[in-house]
């Protein structure tokens, strides 16, 4: 700690001239203020816009179900997916809430190992998303199966045969990497949960809500013999969780890439996946939080700074899209496979999905460059819109790789067009319900915003800053 | 029992109480206080080492689950994979997770057994003060088990050190 000394005279780096960043909680806000405002979104009455799209998502929701019901009373044949075009709106659908759960463990992993500390007041929403959405993902595979009470077929147990899964499929590949997925991203929430659930015991007066906060806080004292351990638990949930987040889209993407079909064989499926991930589950991180910042007053805590460096992964990770968008059509124009450049040359030109093509390569190639101008980063309605053009061209893009390279196989005799039924576009509109309906309720019932992150990047409060009582003073004058 | 105004008093108020000798003693924050481990005095946290046994456990349990089923108990010859030693590039995905999955296992068993919690009852709750460590208080604790607690002396002591409140908590 050599640092120790010196640290009391010179100056914090965070404040250095040239290099000073902007604070990343605005006005001067104290700790207390901090403890009020997350947790008063809790405690308080929610407003009527809370309820407003709370009771559509439920009405939706129920679509859901109704759909999944009428769906196994009846049978498959109820969804439009049928020869060639096995793989519809199910798998589309799968793919496109497992990408945007990518985002969630790309900020709370992956930008913690790269100590960014802007990450802490959106981590925990994000995190959520994460769960919600793969439980959304988790629906569409587990129904495609045909026979949903077969499922655990799934699982590795043998059958009455006696024989097991077939551990050399990327099948069941993926049920091992999105299972792994779910439930390391709810160690990692719970984990990252347990220290404001204790400020929301402590602060909860009586009754089922002091019970239930006081239940699931563990009886957590906050004591720095519980911290050193709870901090290297953290390090290393986001060690493991970095690697796992990339592996999960990857194995995905091996559902495709690993067979033979001309548009899916391709080795470039696992980093164009992954980045894909990223890139719509930011803006969905977006889409979501924007809303909320406004509505509940946390204009401080998420600030423009955040916006701001969630357009450029957004333009990054947009690019990154784009370029393999290009390549994917350079290889087969430059490979001497005739069927992987028909496949392309039918999904650009000639084919009956073009249309398809062209959205995705709008909403995801073109729309996101306007990130580039500052003035569109720190303009919230053009972000909100164009993140908007990111979720739609992101689903697109699921669609233009799934039926379309399927829909024009190798034998011509074989080709068909697929579009899907009511069933599979009321269940779609369901998982929205769904998942808006369990996001509400998190915003509801759990702080939205780790609150122990966020005191811990307060600048007076790393014990070597140097003029924390100047800080401090000027926080209870703003108080 | 003390509360004191900022991280940086109850950093320095630390680094002397670990001087002075205290064994049994903890300051309880809103948040983990940076450096703070080395003003207590204590050393690295090991529960990386019980992640990596379950990160062994994991990838172990694995391969097992694979070679056995797939090579020994019931050989399935499909997509043209050879059914032997040489199966292991398509066995790496379902390896890779389930090391994974121990791990975060390992981590969160292990944290719970290092920190001791759950433990819904403790004497410090019955103390308002105590509970400001959730919202913004820097509380330190040193307690009457300790060999060095002397009742006066060590309630005189926590005063020198700059703490604006002292407190009793019946233990």
């Amino acid at each position: 700690m050599a640092d120790t000394n010196t640290a009391e005279t010179s100056v914090h780096p965070s404040e250095a001239e040239g290099v000073a960043r902007e604070p990343l909680v605005l006005n001067n806000r104290s700790m207390g203020w901090i403890t009020n405002r997350i947790c008063g979104i809790v405690e308080n009455r929610q407003p009527l816009i809370w309820w407003v799209l709370f009771v559509p998502s439920v009405a939706l929701f129920g679509c859901l179900l109704f759909t999944l019901v009428y769906l196994v009373s009846t049978g498959v044949g109820v969804w439009g997916n049928n020869q060639p075009v096995a793989w519809g709106w199910a798998i589309v659908n799968f793919v496109f809430w497992i990408g945007i759960g990518h985002a969630g463990t790309l900020i709370s992993a992956i930008l913690f190992l790269t100590r960014q500390k802007w990450r802490t007041s959106v981590n925990r929403a994000s995190e959520a998303m994460t769960l919600f959405a793969v439980m959304c993902a988790g629906i569409f595979p587990g129904f495609h199966v045909g026979r949903f009470w077969m499922v655990w077929f799934l699982a590795p147990v043998p059958n009455a045969n006696g024989i097991w899964q077939n551990f050399k499929s990327p099948l069941l590949w993926d049920v091992f990497a999105v299972s792994t997925y779910f439930t390391v991203s709810v160690i990692f929430w719970y984990i990252g949960l347990i220290p404001d659930l204790a400020t929301l015991r402590d602060r909860a007066k009586k009754g089922l809500a002091k019970f239930l906060y006081g239940f699931f806080a563990l009886g957590w004292r906050g004591g720095n013999r519980q911290w050193r351990h709870y901090e290297m638990a953290y390090l290393l949930l986001a060690a493991l969780s970095t690697p796992l987040v990339l592996s999960v889209h990857s194995v995905v993407s091996f559902d495709f890439a690993t067979s033979v079909v001309p548009g899916w064989h391709t080795t470039i499926f696992p980093p164009y996946f992954v980045a894909g991930a990223i890139f719509g589950g930011f803006a969905m991180v977006l889409t979501l939080m924007l809303p909320v910042r406004k509505l509940y007053g946390l204009e401080d805590l998420i600030t423009a700074k955040h916006v701001d460096n969630m357009a450029k992964i957004i333009l990054l990770t947009g690019t990154i899209v784009g370029y393999a968008y290009i390549m994917e059509l350079f290889i087969s124009y430059y490979g001497a496979n005739k069927f992987e450049a028909d496949a392309f040359h039918l999904r650009i030109l000639s084919g009956p999905y073009t249309w398809a093509y062209y959205c995705m390569f709008f909403c995801n190639v073109i729309a996101p460059q306007v990130f580039w101008f500052k003035w569109c980063r720190a303009n919230f309605w053009v972000v909100f819109i164009i993140c908007n053009f990111v979720n739609a061209g992101m689903w697109f893009e699921r669609f233009v790789i799934i039926p379309t390279s399927i829909a024009r196989d190798f034998l011509p005799g074989q080709w068909g067009y697929y579009s899907p039924s009511w069933v599979e576009k009321l269940m779609f509109l369901g998982t929205f319900g769904m998942f808006m309906m369990l996001f509400l309720l998190f915003i509801r019932f759990l702080p939205v915003i780790a609150a122990s992150e966020v005191k811990g990047v307060l600048p007076e409060n790393d014990p070597h800053y140097p003029d924390w009582k100047k800080l401090r003073e000027k926080r209870r004058s703003a108080a | 029992m003390a509360e004191f105004g900022s991280a940086s008093e109850l950093y320095h108020a630390a680094e002397k109480v670990r001087d002075a000798g205290f064994r049994r003693w903890d300051v309880h924050t809103p948040y983990p206080v940076h450096g703070i481990d080395h003003a207590m005095g204590l050393g690295k946290s090991w529960l990386s080492a019980v992640v990596l046994v379950g990160g062994i456990c994991g990838s172990s349990l694995a391969l097992f689950l694979q070679f056995f089923t797939q090579v020994s108990l019931y050989p399935t010859v499909v997509q043209d994979k050879p059914v032997n030693l040489f199966t292991i590039p398509a066995f790496f995905p379902v390896t890779f997770e389930l090391t994974i999955l121990l791990s975060a296992f390992a981590v969160v068993f292990g944290l719970f057994t290092f920190i001791m919690l759950p433990r819904w009852n403790h004497p410090l709750f019955n103390s308002p003060l105590f509970l400001k460590f959730s919202d913004d208080g820097f509380i330190m604790v040193i307690e009457a088990r300790d060999p060095k607690f002397k009742k006066d002396k060590t309630k005189e002591f926590l005063g020198e050190l700059g703490a604006g409140t002292v407190e009793e908590v019946a233990y």
